[in-house]
This record gives C-alpha cells, sequence and structure tokens, in this order.
C-alpha cells in the first residue's frame, strides 16, 4: 500500500443529519410548525439508502444512528487516524429534492448552521461546505453571502444531478458570488430527483444510480466549459467530488475532438478543454475506479497528463476502500505530498486564513 | 436548398490502406421520403401527409439542437444526381467503397420508424426500411449489408419483424438506438434480444435517438457540441443497465455492437462497475459474473469517431484493455466527422492487430466468410 503522510486535507467527509427533527432548533417558529404538523420524514435521498454497503464501511457504521452521525467517530475514524490537518465536511442531507424555494431555503439555512455549530465548533480541524438552496439562485446567493463571513467555510456545495446543466447562465450569480468570496464550488455525487437519474431514463437498481453519477459529471463537464463558465469566472474553481476520475482522459479526447469540429458554435470557448481542466477543475481522489494493479493506475496518471487534479479524500463514511488503503498502490511519495497536501491547498485558498470564531 | 460554395473535389484514391476493409457504420439515406411509399401500406401514406411524424421530441422537422452541417453531413458528398448525402448507391461506390477496397459495408438507416410514438406507424415504417434496404442497396451491391431496424418500444412487434428477417442473408444484425423511453436492459426489450439471439444476429446499438429523457441528468443543455458529446454518456449509461439487468446471463449466445459511441470510456466503465458490484451485488444477486466479464465477451465497439489522443500510447494502452479483437472499423459515411480509413491508426500497430481491426473482427462477428 501507498502510505498517506500527516498534514492531509480530507475533501470529502459527510457528517450525517441524525433526522430532520435535529434541525428544528435552527429554524423558525413558521418552518418548526411546518415539520411537525405536516409529518415531514427525514430527507435521505435515494442515491444514499441508509444500509447501502456503500454507503458506510461495515467497520465504520455504528452500534445505533445514520452513520458519519457522531463526531467522535468521525475523528477517531479518519482524522485522527489518517493524520489530516484539515477536513471538508460536505453534508449530503436531501435538501435539493425539496421542490418549494422557500422549504429548500429555510432547511439549507438550519442545514448550514447546524454544521457550524455541531461539527465545525467541536473540533478546529474541520471545515465547511455551504449547501445552498438551488431552487431559487436569489436565495442561494444570499445564503452563500451570509456563510461567507464564516471563514471555516471553505466551499460551496451542489449535486451533480439538478434541473439543469450547471453551466446554464442561470446559476451563474452563485458562480459570481462564489468567485468574488474565494470559495471553490464544489459539485457532488447525488441527484435531486428532478430529471431521470441517467441520461437514458430510469435504471430499476441503486447500483445502477451510483455507477450514473460518473456520467452525469461528465454532462457537466461539457455544460461547464461549452457555456463558457470560466471564461467568464477565470479564477473560479470547481471541485467534483465522489466523481471517479479514470473517465476524465477519454473524456477529454471527445470533447476535445468535438470542440475542434464544432467551436464555431462556441466561439467563446477559447482555450481546449484539458487546459480548462487543468487551470479551474480537481477531482478528490475516492472513489478510485480502477484495477488495484499499479501499473495500470500509474498509466491511467500519465493519461491525466497532470499531478495536480486529484485531492485527498476519504469519503468517510462512504465505502471506497478498505482497511488503511486510502491512497491506491504504487503511488509516487512526489505524488502523494501533492494530492494530499498541495493541491488542496491550491484549490482551498481558505485554509490559509485565520478564522474567527463565529457561527453565522 | 443547400448551396455548392466549392467546387467538388475530385474523389481522392486511397493512400495508406491497400487491404480490404469492413466498414461497420454507414448511413444511407432516402433521395426523397416518398421513397418509401412502394413499401407502405396507402394507409400510411394519407397519415404522413396529415400528421406526419410524431416522435419524442418537439420539432416536426429536423433535429432540436441544429447540426453543424445540412444532415450532419460532409459538404462533398452531395450525390451528383442530386439528393441528400448517402442517397445514391453509385455515388457510395464511387466516393466510398471502391476508393476505400471496402469489402463489406454495414448499413445503419438512422431516420426509420425508431423514436415514433404511434407504434403502428413505427413498425410500419420499419419494415418498410427494411424492404428498402434490400431494394435500392443490398439487392444491387453485395459488399453491403443491411440492419434490421425494429419499432423500438414494442418488444413484441419488434421481435416478429426480427422473425421475418432470421435467415436472409441481406441482413447481418439488429439495429437499435442509444436513447429509449426507457434504459435498454429494461425487461421491454427483452423480446429484441430473444428474436435476435434466436436469429443468430447481433444487436447494433448506435448513438443518438429520442426516447424523451434529457441528454443529461441534470436536464436539457444547450449546444450541439453536448449533444453531441453527451452521446456517449447515454452509450454508457445504457451498456451498465444491459450488464446490471442481466441481460447476458439471460440471452448468453447475445453480441451487441457499441456503434458510434466511442470505446475510451470502456474500461472506466467496466472498472468502475467491478468495483461497486462487489459491494454491491447482493441488489442484483442475477449477476453470476463479474461485470467486466460480461462486457468482455458480449460487446464489440466500432471505432469512429476515432479516439484521438495526443500520446498514440494512449491509445494503444486503451485498446489493450478492451482488446483489439472487439474494434471494428468504421467510416460514419456520409456524415461530417468521418474518419478517412487511411488516417485513422497510427503507426505502430502489428499487422495481426490491424488485419482484425480493419476487417477480420467484422467479418467474424457478422458470419461473412
Amino acid at each position: 500500500m501507498t502510505s498517506p503522510i500527516a498534514g492531509g486535507v480530507d475533501c470529502d467527509l459527510h457528517p450525517a443529519v441524525p433526522h430532520l427533527t435535529s434541525l428544528l432548533p435552527y429554524m423558525n417558529d413558521y418552518w418548526r410548525d411546518q415539520v411537525t404538523t405536516r409529518g415531514m420524514t427525514d430527507l435521505i435521498s435515494q442515491s444514499y439508502p441508509t444500509n447501502s454497503p456503500i454507503s458506510s464501511r461495515p467497520d465504520w457504521r455504528p452500534a445505533q444512528g445514520k452513520p458519519g452521525s457522531a463526531i467522535a467517530d468521525l475523528q477517531r475514524q479518519a482524522l485522527d487516524r489518517f493524520g489530516t490537518a484539515y477536513g471538508i465536511c460536505n453534508p449530503l442531507y436531501g435538501v435539493q429534492m425539496v421542490f418549494s424555494e422557500d422549504m429548500a431555503n429555510a432547511f439549507c439555512h438550519a442545514l448550514n448552521d447546524w454544521l457550524a455549530k455541531e461539527w465545525l465548533d467541536k473540533d478546529d480541524r474541520l471545515r465547511g461546505s455551504i449547501v445552498i438552496p438551488v431552487q431559487s439562485i436569489e436565495k442561494a446567493v444570499a445564503e452563500i453571502e451570509r456563510c461567507a463571513e464564516d471563514k471555516r467555510f471553505v466551499q460551496v456545495l451542489m449535486l451533480v444531478m439538478g434541473d439543469m446543466p450547471l453551466g446554464k447562465r442561470h446559476y451563474w450569480p452563485i458562480y459570481a458570488a462564489a468567485e468574488r468570496l474565494g470559495l471553490p464550488i464544489g459539485i457532488h455525487a447525488g441527484s435531486a430527483y428532478h430529471n431521470p437519474p441517467s441520461s437514458v431514463g430510469w435504471g430499476s437498481y441503486h447500483i445502477e444510480d451510483y455507477v450514473a453519477q460518473a456520467q452525469a459529471f461528465q454532462t457537466q463537464l461539457t455544460s461547464l466549459i461549452a457555456e463558457g463558465v470560466f471564461v467568464r469566472h477565470p479564477a473560479l474553481k470547481m471541485v467534483m467530488l465522489e466523481s471517479g476520475f479514470t473517465w476524465l482522459p477519454p473524456f477529454l479526447w471527445r470533447l476535445h475532438k468535438f470542440w475542434r469540429g464544432v467551436r464555431m458554435e462556441t466561439p467563446w470557448v477559447d482555450r481546449a478543454p484539458l487546459e480548462i481542466v487543468r487551470s479551474n477543475i480537481r477531482f478528490s481522489l475516492q472513489p478510485v475506479d480502477a484495477p488495484p494493479e499499479p501499473d495500470t493506475l500509474n498509466r491511467l496518471f500519465d493519461h491525466m497528463q497532470s499531478d495536480e487534479l486529484i485531492l485527498f479524500s476519504t469519503d468517510y463514511p462512504h465505502w471506497q476502500f478498505d482497511g488503511d488503503d486510502v491512497l491506491p498502490k504504487g503511488l509516487s511519495q512526489d505524488l502523494v505530498r501533492k494530492i494530499m497536501i498541495d493541491n488542496p491547498h491550491a484549490t482551498y485558498g481558505r485554509l490559509k486564513e485565520p478564522v474567527k470564531e463565529t457561527a453565522p | 436548398m443547400n448551396v455548392q460554395l466549392r467546387e467538388r473535389p475530385q474523389t481522392a484514391p486511397s493512400s495508406g490502406v491497400k487491404t480490404a476493409i469492413a466498414d461497420c457504420d454507414i448511413h444511407p439515406a432516402r433521395a426523397t421520403n416518398d421513397e418509401l411509399y412502394p413499401f407502405l401500406a396507402k394507409r400510411w401514406h394519407a397519415h404522413l401527409e396529415t400528421f406526419g411524424v410524431h416522435s419524442y421530441q418537439g420539432m416536426m422537422g429536423g433535429p432540436p439542437y441544429p447540426k453543424a452541417q445540412p444532415n450532419a453531413s460532409r459538404r462533398d458528398a452531395y450525390p451528383p444526381e442530386g439528393g441528400p448525402q448517402g442517397s445514391s448507391l453509385s455515388f457510395m461506390q464511387k466516393q466510398l467503397l471502391d476508393p476505400n477496397n471496402v469489402a463489406l459495408g454495414v448499413l445503419n438507416p438512422l431516420n426509420t420508424g425508431q423514436g415514433i410514438r404511434n407504434q403502428d406507424l413505427a413498425a410500419a415504417i420499419c419494415a418498410a426500411v427494411n424492404d428498402w434496404q434490400i431494394e435500392k442497396w443490398t439487392s444491387k451491391e453485395p459488399r453491403l449489408k443491411a440492419s434490421v431496424v425494429v419499432a423500438n418500444e414494442d418488444g413484441v412487434s419488434a421481435a416478429a419483424e426480427i422473425r421475418k428477417r432470421a435467415g436472409d442473408p441481406n441482413f447481418v444484425q439488429v439495429l437499435l438506438l442509444s436513447r429509449n423511453v426507457e434504459p435498454l436492459g429494461q425487461r421491454r426489450y427483452w423480446p429484441i434480444y430473444e428474436a435476435a439471439q434466436e436469429a443468430g444476429l447481433p444487436v447494433g446499438v448506435h448513438a443518438f435517438g429520442f426516447g424523451g429523457n434529457p441528454i443529461t441528468a441534470s436536464g436539457w443543455p444547450s449546444y450541439y457540441i453536448e449533444e453531441m458529446v453527451g452521446h456517449s454518456q447515454c452509450q454508457q449509461t445504457a451498456l451498465a443497465s444491459l450488464v446490471l439487468e442481466g441481460v447476458f446471463e439471460r440471452f448468453p449466445r447475445l453480441k451487441m455492437v457499441m456503434v458510434e459511441a466511442g470505446f475510451g470510456w470502456a474500461p472506466s466503465l467496466a472498472w468502475r462497475l467491478d468495483k461497486v458490484f462487489s459491494r454491491l451485488h447482493a441488489e442484483v444477486p442475477h449477476l453470476k459474473r463479474k461485470p467486466s466479464e460480461y462486457i468482455r465477451d458480449h460487446i464489440w465497439w466500432t471505432t469512429q469517431p476515432m479516439e484521438d489522443p495526443e500520446s498514440r500510447d494512449h491509445l494503444f494502452q486503451t485498446i489493450e484493455w478492451i482488446g483489439w479483437d472487439k474494434l471494428l472499423f468504421a467510416t460514419d459515411y456520409p456524415h461530417w466527422d468521418y474518419d478517412e480509413p487511411s488516417r485513422v491508426l497510427p503507426a505502430g500497430v502489428s499487422d495481426a492487430d490491424k488485419q482484425a481491426f480493419y476487417l477480420d473482427n467484422a467479418k467474424k462477428l457478422y458470419g461473412i466468410s
């Protein structure tokens, strides 16, 4: 195995909201009443059924409650275990599935406050992502601005499958706010289920939905590049989280070929897709969709044509690897250092900034 | 009307490929729409004139994402006698088959009854297109072989059409498109696979089509380039569905060809499937083997649009992960992103691999001696 080095940045941790009622203290009277009198159920997404073998490693599954819901477990199993200096919390709570922008706004507000108080306040190593009510651009921007005052929020979080392709101009005010405030946009696996979870319709199985996340990331990259997001927002970084990355080289071969063929359609795309990816797009390490032989993996890294694209992640508590094999076999020490420390620090500018210990 | 801006260049003789090749993706077109009428019952002539074709997209005529060229085809491929690109046998012979020494050309008609909402009309047009392929193409040119097109959303009618054509040497495969009402592994499509296996015909799945689903899992994108690139993601998902639904367990002799969707993504998809399958096999107990093994044994890939990385080593490594025995050369004639046979492979391929890539894999798969 390749050993992790101390001082890494774990870019994909998933603290779990125990239940929708856990957010009640962070809601106003109206929404507290709505949740209780309407008998609203917990917002668990089909993307991650609680008891699915990939939603938690067996040895990370607590005796009671949702995996990832106890901070002591996360500290012991992820942060301490891998000598992590910073861990970025990406709550995957199904607020994106909500259809009402008002409800989504109330829930996101509560979720972000809950994260600050119940997690970030309790461990200095933890940093947060701002979950936004993407159902309303105006409210999403307001939530980014509200939370960004707390420097422990280092990223804005969106899901890879939503209402519209993420490059659409509709979303650009979100990107403008993120760029202005020095926040990368993290795009995580998962769906709002407002569209079928694949581009050919509804499959039958959970495994099918999970496999399809990789295809969704591909179409989003096409959209982000073709629409010209990074022409307008050159300083904006986007991080593909739990996306897989071994699909990237052949995806770029195809995109590059068609860009050369039909670039008259999107003349503002003035750089090759690979160059845009190098300057603006990053990927979390896990899952590594490759066979375990070091030779194949090193070939794949060679196909990536850059050692700056991958950011360390455990994807805790999801299952992606067993034991301590968070890094695939055969990586050079130089690449390990880049993945664990240099690349995340180059991506998350706010990690360098002093934090002011006040909840938003 | 299309204006010829430049003088049509003379058809150049092939430079690099001297030996015979198979072209596994040729798109024959109709010179006029009523070319199909002799093969269609009178009822449908009136229907088509009155209602047109009711499909799973909004445009009555033409594609919702305008193509980069008229008919998405080469500007030098208009036949001298008129009509759209790909509509003249004699010009196809002169421009494609003769100069490139094509020994086997597989016809994949695209504007057929597939993706039509009225299933009776879909079946009638598919049957007509199949008759038209024999009448206009394969009976007049023995190098060309046809694909059985079927009303893809009606498995029963599709299976009947396949059985009608079984054993007819004009046909070498059944043709589906990647985008349908549901992912291709779903049971509504199983009668198609059952009949194809029974007839000993591979099922080609060509990129494109309309099934009512947006071409991304996040809705409709803005540009033609997104649709073009997106077909590869549709194909990946359709293939995952075929594997995970257990189609290859149920139909162990079924062979499928992924047509015009790229092949570079195959290793990554297979690795991802294997990885999650190792944890989630309890959800799909009907699978007896690893997903990658079904893909290795049941799937072939046409080459166009050829994967084109900067480094030829990256291409060769990718092909080794898939297998030189699984690739079928294709030009996509007369479409604009046509691959020129002599330029498609970089130097450094063994003669045996070249022979397999350009001809032998296709002859073996399609049963051509």
